[in-house]
């Protein structure tokens, strides 16, 4: 593995996204969802309202890196923020 | 409730494997290079994201997204159309249908590195069908010295190899159409203009999301014809991002800021994807 030359963050970044994943799938299987119509123009189903989440707070990161001297936990902490609200009421 | 099955979903392990192996694994790789500076697989240094804050503000890069926008707009918007007409005017039945079948699927065949090269002696002023024509006509064409004629050379040379694609598609999706629709609209004498509008469009509508789609993801990625027509000049005219990326990373060895801006580069076509999928399978889900 070390040619995929590893440092701690982005370990504890893609477990992040492995254990959210797992977490989806577990939460599906025991309490199945269904598609239906948020604040969002679309229905969508929670797998897609995580990829939405995910998305945004990827570009979310980098209008912050963009556009402000801010340090990431103040980006990363809105992007969590914003990823709960698209989740509950997307 | 509805139980499903869900056994068949082993039956996407192979896929996942083998993208694991050929895109997730890669990917991580270039997340993990994008946050170091790296002078050589042993000497490494954890930057965090100072990469991405000097790409996004990098003016080369931003050059290089307004080109790659405008080149891609410019080839979704001559293509489609073109796409269209070739489809509407190929022949329903006969002979006529294997032959320009055959016709048009020809470009397609053609690798992109001998595209380059036959558009690199076509423009040619002295022996170049292409250039000798315009010059004979007394315009002043040089695409190794214009950047006007650099670019509408590498996009007419993107519609000689492409539209196929578009017209292909688009008349599977003509050829779909039930004859019923056109007797309808013979006894209500709908015109030809009626006809495409409220019957062919409507049905090429997910026809045309694919081209749409598969032409601005192939054209936003362009790389190998332009580089070999024009190198990416005359000065940067004609460097695309992928080029950027390359002399970035190639030619620099600059793989921790070329990392940056390969995650810029692929959220930019998540993103896009994203979108056009969306469209196309809520349409799907309208019928």
């Amino acid at each position: 593995m070390g040619w995929m030359a590893w440092t701690l963050p982005t370990a504890l970044f893609f477990a992040a996204i492995a254990a959210l994943l797992v977490a989806m799938t577990v939460w599906q299987t025991v309490s199945p969802g269904r598609e239906r119509k948020g604040f969002l123009p679309i229905s969508t189903s929670r797998g897609d309202r995580l990829f939405i989440g995910l998305l945004a707070a990827a570009y979310g990161h980098l209008l912050v890196l963009a556009l402000t001297d801010w340090p990431l936990w103040v980006a990363t902490a809105i992007c969590v923020a914003g990823m709960a609200i698209i989740m509950k009421w997307g | 409730m509805k139980t499903y099955n869900n056994k068949a979903w082993w039956l996407v392990l192979p896929v996942f494997v083998l993208v694991a192996f050929s895109a997730i694994i890669p990917m991580m790789t270039v997340v993990n290079y994008s946050v170091q500076d790296i002078f050589d697989p042993s000497t490494r240094y954890f930057v965090g994201t100072e990469w991405y804050r000097e790409i996004l503000a990098d003016p080369r890069l931003h050059d290089s997204l307004v080109r790659q926008f405008i080149y891609s707009f410019c080839v979704l918007a001559i293509e489609v159309p073109l796409g269209i007409i070739v489809a509407l005017s190929m022949p329903r039945r006969g002979l006529g249908v294997p032959f320009s079948l055959i016709l048009l699927s020809l470009p397609l065949l053609v690798p992109w590195n001998v595209v380059g090269t036959i558009w690199q002696i076509i423009g040619r002023e002295d022996i170049g069908l292409y250039g000798w024509t315009l010059n004979s006509l007394g315009l002043d064409y040089n695409y190794a010295s214009n950047p006007r004629d650099a670019w509408i050379t590498v996009l007419v040379m993107d519609v000689w190899h492409w539209t196929s694609l578009v017209a292909l598609l688009c008349y599977s999706g003509l050829r779909s159409i039930p004859d019923v629709y056109y007797q309808a609209a013979r006894i209500d004498r709908a015109s030809h203009w009626a006809v495409f509008r409220f019957i062919q469009l409507p049905k090429l509508k997910n026809v045309l999301l694919i081209a749409v789609m598969l032409r601005f993801m192939d054209s936003f990625m362009i790389y190998t014809e332009p580089f070999v027509l024009t190198g990416g000049g005359p000065g940067t005219a004609t460097t695309f991002l992928s080029q950027t990326l390359t002399q970035m990373a190639l030619g620099q060895f600059d793989l921790g800021r070329a990392a940056a801006f390969s995650l810029i580069y692929f959220l930019i076509i998540l993103l896009v994807t994203w979108v056009f999928y969306t469209a196309m399978t809520h349409n799907d889900d309208k019928g």
